[in-house]
């Protein structure tokens, strides 16, 4: 069967898990932003977690289904609607030929994750399934959907519809958004008092907010320690000689408006970085949208270990769910 | 030279080996590099060398931060041990220097440079004390480039002039980036020189264009069909000059999938070079040339 595209939404595209292992050649992981909604909405319709779906930022797409399909809607607050009538996120409910998935609008969150029995069935390109638009690479024809698309589905197992996932397991950010971060990297290029309003500041996520990072503004300029600027490293304070971006990792070019690299992440460059967000709050920054106050927290390596636990007993509590 | 290590959350450590960009500290990356990839500790999913410093990506659920660590350290120590001899390729890059496309595309962005009065190429030239475009082409082109780490974007090559440090290029990147440039630009910033594997923002200086694709995601180009991504950390790169009939030329026979990269392999020997720079280069260029 295939999903034709009607309209597209604002950017949706194909993503699964990601695909890892070609950072070291600028390769980004790619995959959905909010990794615990994509497999929720996996296991709903039946599919492996890590089958493919659509993320869909803001703006839902309008899909026309020329076969019978199993359908889940998580992640954001975007309400699904068949042919007009509106369904319950996070719960299973059937599409059929002719019928078409729309979304009212946005109520809280950022990224909705639609998946339909048998998966997005688009080539696996290096392990994935994953759309990486910068790179014109995987998903539908390396870039974000377009009206006219004619999205290939596999073949599902039956599931009953309205599988639901219960309550608490579902994702409720808290505001003001709480990042917890591990100081580290460069670090010590800032003075400790730029330090201290780094973490006292409270942030707001820049309209400048996408797969490839998140920025925020409307803290403290960062002060840095003074130095004579090594060879090759750029004129600015805020200059390193070209490294390695981990995932997660808070650079803050010109010392101004913090930056959180997530799956698009460009995989290196000149600015400094004082941190690197834990992995088990970046599904979080996917769901934030512009203009959400955010604090980062200071936290150690023992505290990020537990916060990888706890997100792990999360991960298989939705699978113990919805077996 | 001091080593500094440092976590990048729960699931990276970056380790810088020095402060500022040398050839010395790019092998020193190397060296833990390949010594990491060939122990294959269980737990480690990436490893990126970068220009002057390298990254690791690790399961903490496989191994523990400071059990990751320690290996490292204990790398580090052995790596140090080894010669600093690599077996490499050295590929040859057309450049059309003072093409129409970047021209174009710097005249849009010239209220973003330090000097809009002049081209990217005349000021860097100007900067560096060579004789106009013509001196700097020669210095850009005369001696070979390491390619000393590949990212930014998908495939993207950063290269380090093998001169001395005072016959090094330098020039400062835009004052703002651009939001575009042409594929297949080779840019300049700091004391790197990269080609723009896809068109898209950069603060690069511009300088030329390649007729030759680096990129692939389709996999159609005849040299990028086992890979996508042409370049890896430590290939040897050499610029020629090339005039507009032999661009053309050379975009007409990619397009028709008829054209290949010249490409030889080399043994490079860090402290061959260092006692004779001028020497080893040309010894570089001989088996490019096929003396």
């Amino acid at each position: 069967m295939a999903i034709n595209v009607i309209k597209p939404g604002l950017s949706t595209t194909v993503q699964d898990l990601g695909r890892p292992g070609y950072y070291h050649l600028g390769i980004p992981t790619s995959g959905g932003m909010d990794t615990l909604s994509l497999a929720a909405a996996n296991l709903l319709v039946g599919n492996d977690a890590g089958a493919a779906v659509l993320e869909a930022v803001f703006l839902g797409p309008e899909l026309e289904f020329t076969a019978d399909a199993m359908v889940a809607v998580t992640g954001a607050d975007m309400p699904p609607k068949v042919d007009g009538d509106e369904r319950a996120g996070w719960t299973a409910f059937k599409v059929k030929k002719g019928q078409v998935l729309s979304f009212g609008f946005l109520r809280a969150g950022a990224r909705a994750y639609i998946a339909v029995s048998g998966g997005i069935d688009v080539p696996v390109v290096l392990g994935s399934r994953s759309t990486y638009t910068l790179g014109a690479l995987g998903g539908f024809k390396g870039r974000k959907l377009e009206a006219g698309d004619a999205l290939p589905v596999g073949a599902g197992h039956a599931v009953a519809e309205g599988r639901s996932l219960p309550d608490a397991l579902r994702r409720k950010p808290g505001l003001p958004a709480e990042l917890r971060m591990l100081p580290g990297l460069y670090w010590h290029r800032i003075t400790e008092a730029a330090g201290k309003t780094f973490f006292d500041d409270t942030w707001k996520v820049a309209p400048e907010a996408d797969r490839i990072g998140y920025r925020f503004k409307a803290g403290h300029p960062l002060e840095f320690v003074a130095r004579d600027q090594p060879f090759g490293a750029g004129s600015d304070p805020s200059n390193i000689v070209d490294a390695c971006y981990p995932y997660g990792s808070v650079q803050v070019p010109g010392g101004t408006e913090p930056i959180v690299l997530h799956r698009d992440a460009v995989s290196g460059g000149g600015y400094f970085m004082l941190g690197t967000v834990v992995s088990a709050d970046m599904d979080l920054i996917g769901q934030l949208q512009p203009h959400t106050p955010t604090r980062f927290v200071k936290v150690t390596m023992d505290e990020a270990i537990q916060a990888r636990h706890d997100r792990k007993a999360v991960f298989d509590a939705i699978g113990a769910a919805l077996v | 030279m001091t080593t500094r290590y440092s976590f990048g959350g729960d699931e990276h450590i970056f380790v810088e080996c020095d402060e500022e960009m040398s050839l010395e500290a790019f092998f020193k990356g190397m060296s833990i590099t390949s010594a990491l990839r060939e122990a294959k500790i269980r737990g480690v999913t990436e490893i990126c060398p970068a220009n002057a410093s390298f990254q690791v990506r690790f399961d903490p659920d496989v191994i523990s931060p400071d059990a990751m660590m320690a290996e490292l350290k204990a790398l580090e120590a052995a790596a140090q041990a080894a010669p600093s001899t690599l077996q490499t390729r050295i590929i040859e890059v057309p450049v059309l220097y003072n093409d129409p496309w970047t021209h174009e595309t710097l005249m849009r962005f010239r209220e973003r440079h330090q000097d809009p009065t002049s081209t990217d190429i005349e000021y860097t030239a100007r900067i560096n004390n060579l004789d106009g475009v013509d001196g700097f082409v020669k210095a850009h082109s005369g001696a070979p480039w390491f390619v000393s780490m590949v990212g930014f974007v998908a495939g993207l090559p950063f290269l380090y002039q093998m001169v001395d440090r005072k016959r090094q290029i330098q020039s400062p990147k835009y004052l703002r980036p651009r939001t575009d440039t042409p594929r297949l630009t080779v840019g300049h910033g700091g004391c790197f020189a990269c080609i723009y594997s896809v068109r898209g923002a950069g603060g690069y200086q511009m300088f030329g264009i390649t007729p030759m694709p680096i990129y692939d995601p389709n996999q159609t180009v005849p040299y990028l069909r086992d890979f996508m991504c042409l370049f890896s950390p430590g290939d040897i790169v050499k610029w020629k000059p090339i005039d507009r009939a032999e661009y053309d030329h050379t975009v007409a026979e990619v397009d028709a999938g008829r054209w290949m990269p010249r490409i030889a392999p080399v043994t490079f020997s860090l402290s061959e070079f260092q006692k004779d720079i001028d020497g080893t280069n040309a010894r570089i260029m001989e088996a490019l040339n096929g003396h």
